[in-house]
């Protein structure tokens, strides 16, 4: 692995090199424990290990709850009842994977603005960002796929909505919609197809996580100065950098182990708090609940795709200049994708060569706009549509693509950063003292 | 790795392309497979047809059918539904057409042109919202009393026709005859 020099695993004498010259893996997992990382990572920089933590807790919960769980429309609500009363610990293990879900979100939700604000996805970790994207859009299907299954009212009606989307497109889009569903709405094949991939994709996921942290352990980590790590020699990079194993493990595992206190204090205290309880009235294709809504981490997403009505001026210019193929709902649909899609094309589309919003003055008051613009969207993405609301709606979205379309690509070229540390031990010596270096 | 001076090709190149012409087959083959397995199987494209008694369904009331999974709307309009629905003005509507599957697809959204029979008091229609495949609310729901779709707020009159709100297209009336109090779909 090319990147910053460290000490690599020497096998001893006897079994060590034995196996090491048949099967290398005890020097993998030991030079990806003991990578180098930036000794000035903030809190910030515990995310990534929640989002693991999530990952085998949905896959681990996810195996056995297929044990018990039927997918066949007349049975599966019935079986997730079955979950909840009869199965030892069945009402924990649901309640663990139904919240894990939230957690899992939480996490990327985080670890996504931390990286949006530290410039994580500048070069030259392009591709760790765009795979991370790639996982978050794994996340959402898989999250998706899994509300369904319960077969209650929202999963239902989730399910309608969302496949709708398809219908949308232009021409094939009615026959890619019968596709998905394997019939004219959704039906039993349906709920068939989409247990066997809520089961599939949880691996791809993790399959996309090595990748994830492979690319970025050739890079190394990005850090809160976003200046890289010196590589001229391992005692210099020594002086910028700790080993992951134990230093960062530890005070992960700390942070994670405060983390779980809130989530099992919600697991076990307010399980329902973050569902709908529509979703405990069995599926019902011959009526639609008052008011449908998507789980909390769509809901931003869900806004956009709601914001962009017939009335609406953009709307009525992409409607007239595609002579009518874009309508008022194809456009809805691509605005909630191209919401995504921004967001994944940002490496290429800030142009400050200053990677660390810390040093950037004017950067900094967009991208807590931005924030504040992401809860706004997340809120009204759970109203009923209103006069008032739609126009909120319309102004938070419009602001999520001027960030990245307008005022990241200027930013980079009217705003004049402030000096940056020259080297991470600099900064870490501002802040802690300097430090006596071991083993020089 | 053909040679350049055997202008025949050797017998390398024809493993070659027999071996590339064959894997190209079989996995175009494979993944035809694959890919039309998801479409709707046979049992599920039987059921394109049935038939309804509506002699029940009273004046200014709504039975609501399962057809093809989704729900049909036949309402039995009361006159003065009937006359909101032929008050309405074409160029006031979003969708100007029929939208209405006995009709050739020119045909105008006017309150005739929704309905099967001559006086208007018959009204089926796919009760799927035509934004994303909500159930519209009955029974005079909404501003202009007829449907009323709780997802997304749009709006249908007493015609099943769009005035309102993100949903593109009026409510689609399916192939449907009507032979006194029978009613075939599809």
């Amino acid at each position: 692995m090319a990147g910053i020099p460290h000490d690599h695993y020497e096998p001893k004498p006897g079994f060590e090199t034995w196996l090491h010259t048949r099967l290398p893996v005890v020097a993998l997992v030991y030079d990806t424990l003991m990578i180098p990382t930036p000794r000035n990572l903030n809190w910030w920089w515990i995310w990534g290990i929640v989002l693991a933590f999530c990952l085998v807790l949905q896959i681990a919960t996810g195996v056995v709850l297929a044990m018990h769980y039927t997918p066949q429309v007349n049975m599966a609500f019935r079986s997730v009842e079955h979950i909840m009363r009869d199965v030892n610990a069945g009402y924990m293990l649901r309640y663990l994977h139904a919240n894990g879900a939230s957690l899992f979100f939480f996490a990327v939700y985080i670890h996504i603005f931390r990286g949006l604000f530290y410039g994580s996805y500048k070069s030259p970790r392009e591709v760790t960002w765009i795979i991370g994207m790639l996982i978050y859009l794994a996340m959402m299907a898989t999250a998706f796929m899994g509300y369904v299954l319960p077969w209650g009212q929202m999963s239902f009606w989730g399910a309608t909505v969302i496949t709708g989307l398809f219908g949308a497109i232009p021409g094939i889009g009615p026959s890619i919609q019968t596709w998905l569903l394997g019939g004219p709405a959704v039906d039993n094949a349906t709920l068939n197809r989409f247990f066997s991939l809520h089961y599939l994709l949880p691996f791809v996921i993790a399959a996309l996580v090595i990748v994830h942290v492979w690319a970025f352990h050739t890079t190394g980590n990005n850090n809160p100065t976003g200046v890289e790590v010196r590589r001229g020699s391992k005692a210099e990079a020594e002086k910028d950098t700790l080993p992951f194993w134990p230093y960062f493990v530890i005070k992960d595992l700390f942070a994670l182990a405060v983390i779980l206190v809130v989530f099992f204090a919600v697991v076990g205290f307010m399980p329902n708090y973050l569902g709908h309880p529509d979703n405990y009235v069995q599926a019902n294709p011959l009526a639609t609940p008052a008011h449908i809504v998507p789980e909390w981490y769509f809901l931003p997403f869900y806004a956009i795709l709601r914001a962009f009505t017939a009335d609406v001026w953009v709307v009525q210019l992409v409607h007239f200049l595609t002579f009518g193929i874009v309508d008022a709902k194809f456009f809805g649909v691509l605005a909630m994708f191209g919401a995504i899609l921004v967001l994944a094309l940002v490496p290429w589309l800030d142009t400050s060569n200053v990677r660390s919003g810390q040093y950037r003055p004017m950067f900094k008051w967009w991208y807590r706009l931005l924030i504040v613009d992401f809860i706004v969207l997340m809120w009204v993405g759970g109203q009923t549509p209103t006069e008032l609301t739609s126009w909120i709606s319309l102004l938070a979205s419009a602001y999520w693509f001027a960030y990245f379309l307008i005022v990241l690509p200027i930013l980079g070229l009217v705003e004049k950063p402030l000096p940056q540390p020259s080297t991470i031990e600099e900064d870490f010596n501002a802040h802690y003292g300097a430090q006596p270096h071991a083993a020089e | 790795m053909s040679n350049a001076d055997q202008a025949e090709g050797s017998r390398r190149d024809f493993l070659y392309y027999a071996t590339g012409a064959t894997g190209a087959v079989l996995a175009g083959g494979a993944t035809w497979a694959l890919v039309d397995q998801m479409n709707p199987a046979a049992e599920v494209k039987a059921l394109s047809s049935i038939t309804v008694d509506i002699a029940a369904v009273e004046v200014g009331t709504q039975l609501t059918v399962k057809w093809l999974g989704k729900p049909v709307f036949i309402r039995h309009r009361a006159q003065k539904e009937i006359d909101a629905g032929r008050q309405v003005e074409l160029e006031d509507l979003i969708d100007k057409g029929a939208e209405n599957a006995n009709l050739p697809t020119t045909a105008e959204a006017t309150d005739e042109n929704r309905t099967l029979d001559k006086d208007g008091q018959w009204l089926v229609m796919i009760g799927v919202c035509t934004h994303l495949g909500c159930v519209p609310i009955g029974d005079g729901a909404g501003d202009f009393g007829g449907w009323f779709c709780p997802c997304h707020g749009s709006h249908y009159d007493t015609a099943g026709r769009i005035r309102k709100g993100p949903a593109p297209r009026n409510l689609a009336v399916p192939v449907a005859t009507l032979d006194k109090t029978t009613l075939k779909l599809g």
